[in-house]
């Protein structure tokens, strides 16, 4: 019973110790942080950039000084791993957001909470949405607008549009009816996740002389079933590999053999499975008419065989 | 030896028809009633397949999409419906009685937090192994089931010389919520795209593509199925309390221990195919001792007979109700289960 009595005290004890030790070393934190302290003192400045798709846009139109911080998952151009991270669409770091001290804030338009915290502190915002292929180019032009570089953007707007043009006119006419998916369970036909009927990579698909087989499912992205997979037959099948460490031959030699177990399927027949590995592909950024291109010769080669 | 003449009088009403017709009768209705939802289940789905063509020979099967649909997709899923279903009914009845408790699932001891941790790991650290025709995704998260049944039988042993049920409980509840905990830090850091996969693999998909995942499963669930066949007598006998088991000679811990590993690796197997699919553990069970009463020499069949119907069905509905798109299956069972099961507790009560 004494023992009982004493224990609640001893738990007081070990608490207060903890939250002691815990704001020494906040305040040791906040002491140290001599940059923050410079920025803070300067006038707003620079862009921070939630969003690796606006990232790489900043950074395509020579604003890349402008940029002061990026998100968790930002990773091209190689500048910005340089950049202090400010979290990422469900992480935000407001505080560290605030710390930089920018000018423009660029966001997801779904993040309202932050937006309102973020305008409430006379910062400029910059939402940011998901779209189709035609909607980066215009995503590219305002963002251009936006940090004072319109006349770049304008011209990097008009060179992607001129090279995606280019390949619709090389592959014209062609409709290769192809399945194009962007994660799936290794060494199996298990959840698979595809491009649906709406999206970049839908466009993307159709501008390289595709037919989505999915395309009237009005969805960015699908889970498909073996049956929908069978029933649609697609003449083609296009895996997308991303991140970091992936080897391309490992990745080909698993596609094509996981792909096997459904060896009936016209694509697995035809030989046309194909694994297109790099960020580009899932980055709606300036990148994309590099991905479109790689898309086209992949799937149509003859198209781009020289003449 | 247990004396068979003196076993569950206080079960076996007086006026009822003896055992051995009852189980027949039972295991006739709902053994029927399976059957023939196996039977039509592979027929309807999100397109349509004609008999003539999936069984005309002249049609090589390269060729042949409607028998392709019906033999690569629909009856793998079909199959592992009926197997998970039947496993985690079945590892239902015997949790609940094992922890005499009426709210025990097969997933309250902590099996598919466990089965969920390995497959998150896989997911997020994007393991690619496998093991035959069986990927990374169900042998890590068999694993995990397997690691997590090990310390919550470490646990309850270490207390005393018995299984105590409490401490099985509570040590399932406590890691329920440990590895949940890991599941979500792990979450937090890992990128969006592997948290929507590892969100995904939690609602359940019966989708094996192929017979290689429940050819794998199937060892498990049939040696759990053997020890659930020795199991209904000591279970009835549970069900009231430790002493009146071993004072009708049972031997407790002996009965405990099958009971815990069979129902316990017979889920990981299940949960290895299927995901956690939520529901069927604890609503079918309730629903067959409804209509069949609490001896467990009948509902232990019932429950497994009627667990296969009840998922296959719910799986029917999960890929037909939206097709072309697909609903994960465990919305559909928590769905139609979960309304069910608060009905029966306000009618209960």
């Amino acid at each position: 019973m004494r023992a009982g009595r004493s224990n609640p005290g001893s738990i007081a004890a070990a608490l207060s110790a903890c939250l002691t030790v815990a704001f020494g070393l906040f305040a040791g934190g906040c002491g140290g942080g001599s940059t923050v302290a410079d920025s803070r003192s300067a006038p707003a400045h620079g862009v921070v950039s939630l969003v690796p798709a606006v990232t790489e846009m900043l950074f395509a139109i020579g604003a890349g000084q402008q940029v002061a911080g990026v998100g968790s998952f930002d990773n091209y151009p190689p500048e910005v791993r340089a950049l202090p991270r400010v979290g990422a669409l469900i992480d935000p770091d407001l505080e560290r957001m605030l710390s930089l001290r920018p000018r423009l804030v660029v966001l997801y338009e779904t993040q309202t909470e932050l937006r309102t915290q973020v305008e409430s502190a006379g910062i400029e915002v910059f939402p940011y949405r998901h779209g189709s292929l035609s909607d980066i180019t215009a995503t590219l032009r305002q963002i251009g607008n936006g940090v004072g570089r319109t006349a770049e953007a304008d011209s990097l707007a008009e060179s992607i549009e001129r090279r995606i043009e280019a390949v619709r006119v090389r592959v014209r006419g062609r409709r290769l009816r192809t399945l194009l998916v962007f994660s799936r369970e290794p060494h199996t036909l298990r959840a698979i996740f595809a491009a649906g009927g709406s999206g970049f990579l839908h466009d993307m698909l159709e501008a390289a002389g595709c037919e989505n087989i999915f395309s009237d499912l009005v969805r960015d992205s699908i889970q498909a079933g073996t049956e929908s997979i069978i029933a649609r037959a697609p003449d083609a099948v296009v895996e997308l590999r991303y991140g970091t460490a992936v080897e391309e031959s490992d990745e080909i030699l698993e596609a094509r053999r996981s792909w096997m177990r459904m060896g009936s399927l016209p694509a697995v027949r035809a030989g046309r499975v194909h694994v297109l590995v790099g960020d580009e592909f899932v980055v709606p950024g300036p990148r994309v008419a590099v991905a479109v291109e790689r898309l086209a010769r992949a799937l149509h080669p003859d198209a781009f065989a020289p003449e | 030896m247990r004396s068979g003449l003196l076993s569950v009088p206080f079960v076996q009403g007086v006026g009822q028809p003896p055992i051995r017709r009852r189980v027949f009768v039972t295991l006739a209705v709902f053994g029927g009633i399976t059957l023939l939802t196996c039977l039509l289940a592979p027929l309807a789905g999100s397109t349509p397949v004609h008999l003539s063509r999936v069984f005309d020979r002249s049609i090589p099967f390269p060729e042949n999409v409607d028998a392709q649909i019906l033999f690569i997709a629909r009856l793998p899923r079909v199959l592992a419906a009926a197997l998970v279903g039947a496993t985690l009914a079945s590892a239902g009845v015997v949790f609940q009685a094992l922890l005499r408790n009426p709210l025990a699932t097969p997933f309250t001891l902590g099996v598919s937090a466990g089965a969920a941790l390995g497959a998150m790991l896989a997911i997020t650290f994007s393991l690619s192994l496998a093991v035959g025709a069986i990927s990374a995704v169900p042998l890590a998260a068999f694993a995990g089931a397997c690691g997590s049944v090990a310390i919550v039988y470490g646990l309850a042993r270490a207390r005393r010389g018995g299984l105590s049920t409490n401490v099985l409980l509570l040590a399932g509840v406590t890691l329920n919520s440990f590895f949940s905990a890991i599941i979500l830090f792990v979450q937090y850091l890992a990128d969006a795209s592997q948290t929507f996969r590892t969100v995904r693999w939690l609602m359940g998909d019966l989708d094996v593509a192929g017979y290689w995942p429940i050819a794998a499963a199937v060892p498990f669930t049939v040696a759990a199925f053997l020890a659930f066949a020795y199991l209904p007598r000591s279970l009835n006998l549970l069900a009231v309390g430790e002493d009146a088991a071993s004072s009708r000679g049972v031997d407790v811990l002996r009965a405990q221990r099958l009971a815990f590993f069979s129902a316990s690796m017979a889920t990981g197997a299940a949960v290895s195919v299927g995901g956690p699919i939520g529901f069927i553990g604890i609503v079918v069970p309730h629903l067959v001792r409804l209509l069949v009463g609490a001896d467990h020499r009948v509902v232990l069949p019932a429950s497994a007979l009627f667990g296969a119907a009840f998922l296959v069905v719910c799986d029917l509905g999960a890929r037909t109700v939206m097709a072309p798109m697909e609903l994960p299956v465990g919305i559909v069972t928590a769905m139609i289960g979960g309304p069910f099961f608060l009905w029966l507790l306000v009618r209960r009560a």
